[in-house]
């Protein structure tokens, strides 16, 4: 097939690449030969941040490796819609067992091709939250220990949305599932410890623990990239906007996601080996209320009159995180 | 050649001549010597080339065997009792995917109360999974068991599990002929799977399957299993070319021609029923025994025919279907063509109770005289569950009750057997 180079025009966002890099600083979304892993067709909300989120990386990971990418995924909304069979969207050879357990089948599928000698094969395992953070964080854990030749990336939607929106230890304070409502003096999700993987991941202090949004194509690629070039267990955790269990319009997904990054409410680094040695500096701190507002999820914290004293609360973590990740400082932590 | 070794190191021998590629251990007595013997092989390279993955659950253990197995590789675990109930989702996971997992199953109770010693409960639990089901009667047949195993899985592309009793046969010394490579080469082919993850024929494994399909796919499973009762004493010829001995098939007849009463059991007890059965017949009485290797699929029809000319049956087992009575004898009495009430079912031996020839023969002799109840537990204390039912009736807040039989009972330890 002849090859020929496609001009994309700028529309504001860098989610297409932008035709003003040269080419090898584009991304694989903008090449006309990535490789559409994630392929259309499968049954996704409109708006899915998952869906977008899963064709980045794992686009990205079949270019890191040249095509040689075996996937292991959870029970979770990605399954589901992926594979209404007779019909697959997945392109590459994929298999799902159970909820709990992407991380161990994809050890499995790691060590057969070990053994097989297929050194060049590479293993992903993914999930949702409630399949990374609640019921599969045993085996994960356990890949994670054992430093199993495994990227597990978690597409972090904050719940259980396949299952119709309940709570998951990834729910945001004050947020609204269908089981924690806003009712009462502490209206949704409760102010609890969290949970928080990607720190999680990096106690384990497995080679490679990076955070991303779908907001930042190029980010994301870069560090699905980056998260091949080890060996052992990486962990990649993608905050991904879920309309349907956010209450926000399909549209706003890249941008509730960027709100996310700019609030400090979700941090955006990268570290090895328990050392983070990259931060996405925030560019410009917005107020948690910016993320906050436009989610129904959160509506009840702006009627009337407003629950001033929950969003403070909501600032505080977003403050905490960017004093802990140094999200404005002026030098990177760079190794 | 010929060897005295431990249940658990012959099971461990065998598992070893048959290459598997992966081998995933989280121990739970009395799997661990398994395990501990083939993780030792790994290490010191005897056994070559094998991935042996300390994992960090049973759970995890049987999803590490189903990526590995996914992926092209000869995949073995073992467990017992909590241990499989803790892996049971993967368990039905493995045979819907169709995938050829050959464990190993040290049969032992399941608590509460905890228990770690030998009964049926563990495996039988698992009877409806869509696992072939495997039971030894000796340690010789374990370790043969094991090697058809692999070859069963792979030619049907189903798991299967190998039942030994835990202690009794893991932990005994006993004489084993061991095979060598080169027999176990000529029996077992490589692993040819029917479904692999390959990136060069990308394929998807484990879809959404609705109304429109499940029942079908359901319904392969049980060809699937029917299929096996075909293969298994198809190949015990094969088996004693290369082997030179019998060994496999679904049932084992013991001295029934012109027997009246047929006592049916599996595993390690079959010993024992054999040798109370020889003196009962010395005695004149016309007593035999259908010993059971394959539980599941059910072999009704070499059932049926065993127990053909046979006017009661005595159904020995070690597992208990609470609120109804016995497992095995339900199975039993679909299969048998007299009627359903001339199947006695016997609970015995659970939480590792021996069974003795003396309570046999009683058991047995009141079978033959026509006074033996329809369900019976063997050797059970009746005043003991007598004063805990009584405290019962007096005190509302009466207690644990294993706690109360075990107060009641006094030093337990005098009393085991």
């Amino acid at each position: 097939m002849t090859y020929q180079p496609i001009r994309f025009y700028q529309t504001g966002t860098f989610t297409v690449g932008n035709r003003l890099l040269p080419d090898e600083q584009r991304s694989v979304q903008a090449n006309m030969r990535r490789t559409n892993s994630l392929n259309s067709g499968h049954r996704a909300c409109q708006g899915c941040g998952e869906a977008l989120g899963a064709r980045y990386a794992i686009d990205a990971a079949m270019e890191a490796t040249h095509s040689q990418l075996v996937a292991a995924n959870a029970t979770g909304c990605l399954e589901v819609f992926s594979t209404p069979y007779p019909e697959t969207s997945w392109q590459i050879p994929w298999i799902h067992s159970l909820f709990g357990n992407a991380a161990a089948v994809a050890t499995g599928i790691a060590a057969a091709m070990r053994i097989k000698g297929r050194h060049d094969v590479r293993v992903v395992a993914q999930g949702g939250d409630g399949g990374t953070t609640d019921i599969g964080f045993g085996c994960l854990s356990g890949m994670f220990e054992r430093n199993d030749d495994v990227l597990y990336i978690c597409y972090d939607n904050g719940g259980y949305m396949n299952t119709g929106v309940q709570r998951s230890s990834a729910t945001p304070p004050a947020a609204r599932t269908n089981t924690t409502m806003p009712l009462g003096q502490s209206p949704g999700n409760r102010f609890d410890q969290g949970k928080y993987l990607p720190a999680l991941a990096m106690a384990h202090e497995i080679p490679y623990v990076a955070t991303a949004t779908v907001a930042e194509l190029h980010d994301l690629e870069a560090k699905v990239r980056r998260a091949m070039e080890f060996h052992g267990a990486r962990y990649i955790h993608i905050l991904v906007p879920c309309p349907l269990g956010w209450g926000h319009a399909s549209a706003e997904t890249i941008k509730i996601a960027r709100l996310a990054k700019e609030t400090g409410l979700f941090p955006v680094f990268e570290a090895e080996g328990s050392r983070v040695t990259h931060v996405s500096r925030i560019k410009r701190k917005l107020p948690v209320e910016e993320y906050l507002r436009p989610q129904q999820r959160f509506a009840h914290l702006f009627k009337d009159p407003p629950r001033r004293d929950v969003i403070d609360r909501i600032q505080q973590l977003a403050d905490r995180n960017i004093l802990r990740y140094r999200l404005q400082d002026d030098v990177e932590r760079r190794a | 050649m010929l060897k005295q070794a431990e249940g658990s190191a012959a099971v461990a021998e065998a598992v070893a001549l048959c290459r598997p590629e992966v081998i995933c251990a989280y121990p739970i007595s009395p799997q661990t010597h398994i395990v501990e013997a083939l993780g030792r092989m790994v290490t010191t390279g005897k056994l070559a080339p094998c991935e042996f993955i300390n994992v960090e659950s049973e759970f995890a253990a049987m999803s590490v065997a189903i990526g590995a197995s996914a992926a092209g590789a000869r995949a073995y675990t073992a467990t017992a009792s909590q241990g499989l109930l803790f892996m049971a989702e993967a368990v039905y996971n493995a045979a819907g995917l169709g995938l050829p997992i050959v464990m190993t199953v040290a049969n032992r109770a399941i608590g509460a109360p905890i228990n770690i010693w030998n009964d049926h409960t563990d495996a039988l639990s698992q009877r409806d999974c869509g696992w072939i089901q495997l039971f030894a009667e000796d340690n010789q047949e374990a370790l043969d068991l094991h090697i058809q195993a692999f070859r069963l899985a792979e030619e049907l592309s189903l798991p299967v599990m190998v039942c030994m009793d835990g202690y009794i046969l893991t932990h005994a010394y006993e004489r084993v002929d061991l095979p060598a490579q080169e027999q176990v080469d000529a029996y077992l082919p490589p692993y040819d799977p029917r479904q692999v993850l390959d990136p060069a024929n990308p394929i998807s494994i484990g879809a959404m399957v609705g109304p429109e399909a499940f029942m079908e796919v359901r319904y392969l499973a049980h060809v699937k299993q029917q299929q096996a009762l075909e293969l298994m004493p198809s190949w015990t010829g094969e088996f004693k070319r290369i082997f030179g001995r019998e060994s496999g098939g679904l049932t084992h007849s013991y001295r029934t021609e012109d027997a009246d009463t047929v006592v049916v059991a599996l595993g390690s007890v079959l010993g024992t029923v054999k040798d109370t059965v020889d003196e009962m017949r010395e005695q004149g009485v016309k007593i035999g025994v259908l010993g059971i290797t394959c539980f599941r699929p059910w072999p009704t029809a070499a059932v049926r025919s065993a127990l053909a000319a046979a006017k009661r049956v005595v159904v020995l087992e070690k597992s208990l279907a609470v609120g109804l009575g016995g497992i095995v004898s339900n199975n039993v009495a679909a299969a048998y063509a007299g009627t359903p009430d001339l199947v006695h079912t016997v609970v015995a031996g659970l939480g590792g109770r021996a069974i003795t020839r003396r309570s046999l023969h009683k058991v047995f002799g009141d079978a033959v005289a026509g006074r033996l109840d329809p369900v019976t537990f063997l050797d059970l204390d009746h005043a003991v569950v007598g004063r805990v039912l009584a405290r019962e009736r007096e005190l509302r807040r009466s207690g644990p009750i294993a706690e109360n039989v075990l107060r009641d009972l006094g030093a337990v330890a005098t009393k085991v057997g």
